[in-house]
């Protein structure tokens, strides 16, 4: 027996690559399962718990959104480096560039400011400024030194968490706290407009906004069709008088500071103060949410929102099931896993064939 | 449009009667799993087995494990309130702020906080007089240390951990002027690689008895592995993980608090309190000393506890000396409770630094 792959004569289409990413989700949901039933307990209950409250209860559909807008920010921000084709898996970092910023300002810098509608933008600007450089820092690197951007924005994330490590273990450690790790909560200047008494707020809308403004930039200027280009074959952009390293730099800014301005939201519209291990590793989740969305922004709205809607599901399952927290990333694990086998399936084909001699 | 009306309100009602008519629904957050051997099972063993086999079928409980400190633990906290759980308790100091977080948004839901220092009409805190066992634990490790340095892993910088070090340290310096207390810091309550790591630099710098202010028996093990002493913490499990090391360990009974408090949420007289319980109340104790404390040094702690229960010897009365020499509760005074539970200082005796802003 031989194992022969081929690639495939024609390009997937768009139903066939729909219809693999919902199979995905399907299989993993299905491998889920297993193992539920392997721990003993009943999968169809975990099922109902998983998507009966998050999806099905206004309570639960706040703390979905809740748990959506960090994921939706940090998968635009990677979705913009994707689609050129930089891999950036700095989301995590720049993230946490953004909350430190965004706490930075609030508690430090300009914590004379008593009115949010200067505030608020401040912030939001300082964040998207320190999660940009995060990301233009391995865009420069790659840029002039040829450093892999995969590498080196995974370095940039350890930086990012133990520089926010230090800061809530060390300078910045509240006094309320009594030296336990998290700083002083946010003036009520810093703090984005609550909806609902428990935290809806407008960071969720400012998430779906920033959702357009992408599908704008990639689709409607001629920076993202630059982009295309680049993405499809630098060296035809190159050669068509794109100065592709200068699009490297501002690509992976502007992917960063959209986590960065993530991160300022978590703070300013969910959590009011910092402390260590604040993102359940939204930046990485996000990965897989870009992934899932074909890094369509409109589609990483859905997207975000299931994912959202798993992340307060999996907290259900273990509530009533008693199953443990670490389940959430063997789903997300499972998940990425078939898509990406999905996506060879649907570009080559496998054949078995018998050795000849 | 109809139909979907009709169902939203009949789940709005099914969630109603439910919430009205069952059992009492109580939820249990923890910060570690509920087989740690120490902090958590003390918990869990005292509250849901104590709590179900006290109330039987008038209450339903369910717990929830591993539940991060700080931030991603108002997610759990407003679910759990938000699907019709009537009594909340949290068992760990980083869950405070959620918890007044919470408690605000849901003024019919009661939260019981472990460890913090926050009330609110339906918010109450509960803890133990963990120092006065500690002292206990103190005067063994003094008079069955040789080298006269004896290792303390600790968690957090918090009063709480202050104060049982402090307590251990008086009792250590009552039987062995001499001796001193070292202390390492590991930033985390569940942590056991860390929690092992600290333990062996202690007993690599010469210390032969070890300490802990730990959730997991790992420091007993790394002492076991030495052939030095050790002294758990929680639960009397720990002795299991160091037959030849382990003497004692202060400990935790926690159905005296949780019976008589979801007795009263029963009975409709809970009120919102601080519940501090002493080795009288029964809530804290020295776990049985192990056959490695010789018959003297039994009977004397026997005495001291007798002392305690009594009212006769209070372990905060002066005089106190704090690590620089300076005096600190004059002779015949005794710290009050709130000077005790912000405490931030060392008594002589305690080599170690409490971290500073």
């Amino acid at each position: 027996m031989r194992l022969k792959i081929e690639r495939r004569k024609n390009d997937p289409t768009k139903l066939s690559i729909f219809l693999m990413s919902v199979l995905s989700v399907l299989i993993s949901l299905a491998i889920l399962g297993l193992i539920i039933l392997s721990l003993g307990k009943n999968p169809i209950n975990a099922y109902v718990q998983l998507t009966s409250w998050p999806f099905g209860t206004v309570a639960g559909l706040t703390q979905t959104l809740i748990s959506m807008m960090p994921l939706l920010f940090t998968s635009l921000g990677v979705l913009i480096a994707f689609k050129m084709k930089l891999w950036n898996i700095g989301a995590e970092g720049q993230f946490y560039m953004g909350a430190f910023a965004a706490t930075w300002g609030a508690l430090f810098l300009f914590k004379g400011i008593s009115s949010p509608w200067l505030m608020l933008p401040l912030l939001a600007a300082f964040a998207a400024g320190f999660g940009g450089a995060w990301g233009a820092a391995a865009g420069w690197m790659k840029a002039k030194l040829g450093v892999n951007e995969i590498l080196s924005t995974l370095m940039l994330n350890y930086i990012a968490i133990y520089w926010v490590n230090y800061l809530v273990y060390g300078p910045w450690k509240g006094k309320g706290s009594y030296n336990f790790p998290i700083t002083a909560t946010f003036p009520k200047a810093a703090i984005l407009p609550q909806y609902t008494s428990d935290g809806l707020n407008l960071g969720i809308f400012l998430a779906i906004a920033t959702s357009f403004f992408v599908f704008y930039l990639l689709k409607r200027t001629k920076f993202g069709f630059h982009m295309d280009i680049v993405g499809d074959n630098p060296i035809a952009a190159k050669y068509s008088g794109i100065n592709v390293k200068k699009m490297t730099i501002a690509v992976l800014a502007i992917s960063g500071a959209i986590s960065g301005l993530g991160g300022m939201m978590q703070m300013s519209g969910v959590l009011f103060r910092l402390q260590p291990n604040f993102s359940p590793g939204y930046g990485y989740t996000a990965i897989i949410v870009a992934w899932l969305a074909r890094l369509n922004p409109f589609v990483a709205i859905a997207v975000a929102f299931l994912f959202g809607g798993l992340l307060v599901g999996t907290q259900q399952i273990q509530l009533f099931l008693q199953i443990p927290f670490s389940l959430v990333s063997v789903f997300e694990g499972l998940v990425l896993f078939s898509l990406i086998s999905g996506e060879a399936l649907l570009r080559y084909k496998i054949s078995f064939k018998g050795v000849r001699t | 449009m109809k139909f979907k009306t009709l169902v939203i309100v009949s789940m709005l009602l099914a969630i109603g009667l439910f919430a009205f008519a069952g059992p009492l629904k109580i939820a249990f957050v923890f910060v570690g799993p509920i087989n740690d051997n120490g902090w958590t099972q003390a918990h869990y063993e005292g509250g849901v087995v104590a709590v179900k086999k006290a109330f039987g079928d008038k209450v339903q409980i369910t717990y929830i494990e591993n539940v991060p400190e700080g931030a991603p633990s108002l997610n759990v906290l407003n679910s759990l309130a938000s699907r019709g759980f009537k009594l909340i308790y949290a068992t760990s100091f980083g869950y405070m702020n959620q918890m007044v977080q919470s408690a605000k948004s849901h003024p019919n839901t009661i939260y019981e906080m472990c460890a913090g220092y926050k009330l609110a009409p339906n918010l109450g805190e509960y803890f133990g007089r963990m120092y006065e066992p500690r002292f206990l634990s103190g005067l063994i490790a003094g008079a069955m240390t040789k080298t006269n340095k004896i290792g303390f892993v600790a968690a957090y910088a918090i009063p709480e951990v202050i104060r049982g070090i402090d307590a251990f340290t008086l009792g250590v310096r009552a039987v062995n002027p001499k001796a001193t207390v070292h202390v390492v810091w590991t930033y985390s309550w569940y942590d056991p690689p860390v929690e092992k790591e600290a333990a062996l630099s202690l007993i690599n710098s010469g210390c032969d008895v070890i300490a802990q202010h730990q959730d997991s028996p790992a420091a007993v093990q790394a002492a076991e592995s030495k052939g030095v002493y050790a002294i758990g913490y929680d639960s009397p499990n720990m002795g299991r993980f160091g037959p030849h090391a382990y003497l004692t360990a202060p400990i935790w009974h926690w159905d005296a608090f949780y019976v008589p408090n979801v007795k009263s949420v029963l009975d409709g007289t809970w009120k919102s309190e601080s519940y501090w319980g002493g080795m009288k109340d029964g809530v804290v104790g020295l776990a049985p000393m192990s056959k490695l404390v010789p018959d003297g040094v039994k009977k004397l702690v026997n005495a001291m506890a007798d002392e305690i229960k009594s009212g006769d010897f209070h372990v905060f009365e002066g005089p106190i000396y704090d690590q620089n020499g300076k005096l600190r509760v004059p002779a015949g005074k005794i710290m009050s409770d709130s000077e005790l539970l912000s405490i931030q200082w060392f008594v002589k005796g305690v080599v170690g630094k409490i971290p500073k802003k």
